[in-house]
């Protein structure tokens, strides 16, 4: 062995020390981080906390079904009796009346602090007198039986206006005391979890707690069924994990055997998978380096990649030269003749790999950067290591038999011209045609949730009423207080959209926690005794109710005036601290109150009515966020970029075939046949009925990257009086190996993934093909 | 047949209805007749005699029974307001707002709405699960009168006395346990 390559070797051992210790400390996710931005707008910060630890983020929806009604019933109580005693749940709800007697007990003897409906005016003679006749109505009437004894104590009714205003909500359908779906087979419970949505692992504990708690409760016969962002992005993790196992080994047992197959060679085979673990590796710790974290959906890109890297080490293989004798740089004759094409390769590989380290889209930019550095890893590892380490004698199967074969088809293939320009224009046509609905628009098309599980999320949120929280208004303010009380201020705002039906309504914690500030303002507008008393006589001199059976009503507002405003301790324990823990947050630097807005199912509100309703003044610190809507424009972001990065990507290509090879006719004949494999894999997506995300743009970007490494070969033989049946072959395996690599993507559920593999697997084997069909002729 | 023999069949069957009529009506025969009605709607009219007020509050409106388990009262006068009781649900409209109470949750309610409900439905059962039955008086004009069974219902309620001729109630007055009245008037309207 000569010294360089003694060097060589040593350096890439070195390098592979350190890639292993970047490695073994790197930390995996699999969570949706890879698909939030990375430099956020305000708008998109927003955004991406209300997906991580919004309130939407905690809820589980949690279905039980089969069994007949009463079996439901009683696993929907027993499960909830479980998950309440569950610290890892703040809320369980099922329907079942909880902390009735507490919650009326607060709301009663709070109920001047709390009812926005205290004013000075209601406690004028005239507003004592109005509200005191509605009282007597009500005794009239069927509600007067829940009425009847509170009289003394409240007369203008406030307590009853209260508990109207906390029950103004949807509520789901009820069977025997519990919610059911609306056609009354399914059990329903909501479940809100301590643990934020991003903590995959809180939710996972979350997950399998309530699964648990099913199996101990449920009758035979009965099914769990349970949806929201904490089990998807639960599922997602196991579906990412699984199947990036299943499939690269899968793939990689493919490729292995296709090796084997050809080099009939056990040391080949092991040194020709050298250069491709080393990029593998390579590829990981500078991920690793680079982002902090590795997405799970990285390491299953790293299966195409092995299919991609694998090339250079066949070229090596199949295309050098039985060495004549043991002089001169083991493979000269390959370093010569074919190194400087898998060069310009590399390059365009590179090049178009590069395009995504640039996108603000996370998981593309680590997919990128995963790329680059294992394919550079490779190509450099099968260069200037992997020569020193093939053994003299290495005896390979002799592919020029093969070879031969092919080239005899490729000969014929130039008759095949006509077609494949008919077959262009016809997937040129499908893409005109069909120009305006094959983009998917949608964040959700990233979603690795399954349309079937979407679909029985959105079926049991509509069950449940309100949960689904697409519009909010968030209130940022540096305190609790502040927060409350811009909340209120946000409430004045948004109450005549109500009174318009722009929103069916509305939630606040303020409801439930008014700030100290209007709890004083209310304990102002109450009168003193002695002229309460005097406002009472006046008020009721023509009602049937004799002023002195108001005693208790008198004490009571009395007590009211002296009391401390309430907080948050003192709701301890009752549904009312329920919702405010829900709508108010401490968040960065502050607090967090959430409004969401109501609207009518399906309807689709107008954001510019509820923007310029809030610019009102005071609005500092108030935002309305389109949770889906924000989302999908995030998503269009990040296509428009990927189209623009993919341009330039293609261009970058297209710079460096002209700087190779200084002619333009050169440049066009590679390019050819990898635009007609474009065009025909994306019409046949098209018609095959996928809608195209940014990653079947990635994809195609791809299958120029990696098929010109095929159109290059031609190309190169082409100018040399005809391509080797050696070449061919080696191409033929590569080709093999990528789409394997690529292909087997387009088997998983993870969208991301399948994208990828449905494009690139299909699109290197069309850009071999067309690359033969089109090459020059000698 | 002969006309004597028709003539004398006749006779026999007017004989058994009268003697019917003048003996005594059982619980039994009653709740038959009460569970043998199509669904039916009245009006009707409601005195409350309540001891915190100097005069008493009169309601009125439409009484609607879906049998076997669905009530809807309808106020329309001194202000519109609806009460449907549909199962073990109990709904109240007022004011546009809407409120659902299960009835498990208020077990006193739930005593005097059942009572309605299962003597409109002659569901006998239901009726001796609450309260205890005395039926006075012949089918052309009986008194029922309930006297609560269970203590928490007792607490509300101290008895309730309906009266009606064969199988429609006339009248529905609910004694509670703190000495306050009302009685209900009930005028069958035009069957659907």
């Amino acid at each position: 062995m000569s010294r360089r390559g003694g060097v060589a070797i040593a350096l890439w051992l070195a390098f592979l020390l350190a890639c292993i210790g970047l490695v073994s400390r790197a930390s995996f996710t699999a969570d949706l981080s890879a698909f939030l931005p990375s430099s956020p707008s305000p708008e998109q910060q927003l955004l991406v906390d209300q997906l991580k630890s919004g309130i939407a983020s905690r809820l589980i929806l949690i279905g039980i079904e089969g069994g007949d009604q009463a079996a439901r019933t009683r696993a929907s109580r027993d499960l909830a009796a479980r998950l309440r005693a569950d610290p890892r749940f703040l809320h369980v709800a099922n329907g079942e009346t909880q902390e009735l007697e507490r919650d009326r007990r607060v709301l009663l003897e709070n109920r001047y602090l709390l009812s926005p409906a205290v004013t000075a005016e209601r406690f004028s003679a005239a507003g004592l007198h109005d509200g005191v006749a509605d009282s007597i109505d009500l005794l009239a009437s069927s509600a007067g039986m829940f009425s009847k004894a509170l009289l003394p104590r409240d007369p203008t009714g406030e307590f009853m206006q209260l508990l109207d205003a906390l029950a103004n909500q949807p509520r789901p359908q009820m069977a025997d005391g519990v919610w059911v779906s609306h056609d009354g087979r399914r059990a329903l419970l909501l479940a809100r979890t301590r643990a934020d949505g991003a903590d995959t692992d809180g939710q996972e504990q979350a997950v399998a707690a309530i699964r648990t708690a099913f199996r101990a409760v449920a009758g035979p016969g009965l099914q769990l069924v349970l949806t929201g962002p904490g089990p998807f992005s639960v599922a997602a993790r196991a579906t990412i994990k699984g199947e990036v196992a299943t499939l690269s080994g899968l793939g990689g047992l493919i490729i292995i055997a296709l090796l084997v197959l050809v080099y009939r060679s056990p040391t080949a085979l092991l040194l020709g998978l050298l250069p491709v673990l080393s990029g593998a590796l390579a590829g990981v710790a500078a991920v690793s380096l680079g982002f902090g974290v590795i997405h799970g959906v990285t390491l299953g890109f790293g299966t195409a990649l092995m299919g991609e890297a694998i090339d250079y080490s066949i070229y090596l293989m199949l295309q050098s030269e039985p060495r004549q004798d043991g002089t001169g740089e083991p493979q000269g004759h390959w370093l010569a003749c074919f190194w400087p094409t898998i060069r310009i390769g590399v390059l365009t590989s590179v090049f178009g790999f590069a395009s995504l380290l640039f996108s603000g889209f996370p998981g593309l930019a680590q997919l990128g950067l995963y790329a680059i550095a294992g394919v550079v890893t490779a190509a450099l590892i099968t260069r200037f290591v992997l020569p020193h380490l093939l053994p003299a004698q290495l005896r390979l199967r002799d592919v020029s038999a093969l070879g031969r074969r092919l080239q005899a088809r490729v000969a014929q293939a130039g008759r095949l011209r006509g077609p494949l320009l008919a077959l262009f224009v016809a997937a040129c046509a499908v893409l005109v045609i069909q120009r305006d609905g094959m983009w998917n628009r949608e964040l959700a098309a990233l979603s690795p949730v399954s349309a079937a599980d979407q679909a029985l999320d959105a079926s049991m949120r509509a069950d449940l009423g309100a949960p689904d929280v697409r519009y909010l208004v968030v209130v940022t303010a540096a305190s609790q207080e502040a927060a409350l009380a811009a909340s209120e201020r946000a409430a004045a705002l948004l109450q005549p959209l109500v009174a318009a039906g722009v929103i069916d309504g509305f939630e606040s914690p303020a409801f439930y926690l008014p700030s100290q500030a209007s709890q004083r303002q209310r304990q102002a507008s109450l009168p003193a005794d002695a002229e309460l008393r005097r406002r009472l006589q006046a008020a009721m001199a023509d009602l049937p109710l004799r002023a002195d059976r108001l005693e208790p009503f008198l004490a009571d507002v009395a007590k009211a005036r002296s009391r401390r405003p309430l907080t948050r301790q003192d709701l301890e324990g009752t549904s009312l601290a329920e919702g405010v823990d829900a709508l108010l947050l401490p968040s960065a630097g502050g607090w967090t109150a959430l409004l969401p807005l109501r609207t009518g199912a399906g309807s689709v509100l107008d954001p510019a009515r509820v923007r310029t309703a809030l610019a009102g003044s005071g609005s500092a610190g108030v935002n309305f966020i389109d949770i889906k809507g924000e989302a999908d424009r995030l998503y269009q972001g990040y296509l428009r970029e990927a189209i623009l990065l993919s341009l330039t990507g293609l261009a970058a290509i297209v710079c460096l075939l002209f700087v190779t090879t200084r002619s333009p006719v050169r440049v066009f004949r590679i390019l050819a046949p990898l635009v007609v494999a474009v065009a025909v894999v994306i019409a046949g997506l098209v018609l095959a009925g996928r809608q195209l995300t940014l990653l079947h743009l990635v994809g195609m970007l791809l299958v120029v990257a990696v098929g010109s490494n095929y159109a290059l070969f031609f190309d190169r033989g082409a100018a040399e009086g005809g391509i080797s049946p050696r070449t061919l072959a080696s191409l033929l395996l590569a080709t093999s190996t990528t789409v394997v690599g690529f292909g087997i993507l387009a088997f998983s559920s993870v969208p991301v993934l399948n994208a990828i593999g449905a494009t690139v697997g299909p699109g290197a084997i069309l850009a071999l093909v067309f690359s033969a069909i089109l090459a020059r002729r000698p | 047949m002969t006309r004597s023999v028709r003539l004398l069949l006749g006779a026999l069957l007017l004989g058994f209805i009268l003697s019917a009529q003048a003996a005594q009506l059982s619980v039994g025969q009653l709740m038959t007749a009460l569970a043998g009605n199509r669904h039916g709607a009245a009006s009707f009219t409601e005195k409350k005699y309540l001891a915190i007020l100097d005069q008493p509050v009169e309601s009125s409106g439409e009484l609607l029974f879906i049998p076997p388990a669905r009530l809807e009262k309808r106020t329309l006068k001194p202000k519109a307001e609806t009460l449907v009781l549909d199962g073990d649900v109990l709904t109240i409209e007022r004011r546009r707002q809407t409120h659902v109470l299960q009835l498990r949750d208020y077990p006193e309610v739930a005593g005097m709405i059942e009572s309605i409900r299962a003597t409109l439905a002659g569901d006998r059962k239901a009726l001796e699960r609450v309260y205890h039955l005395d039926l006075q008086g012949s089918s052309e004009r009986w008194t029922l009168v309930l006297i609560p069974l269970d203590a928490k219902v007792g607490k509300v309620v101290a008895r309730i006395r309906m009266v009606g001729t064969q199988d429609e109630v006339h009248t529905v007055e609910i004694l509670q346990a703190d000495g306050d009245r009302s009685v209900m008037s009930i005028q069958k309207t035009a069957s659907p």
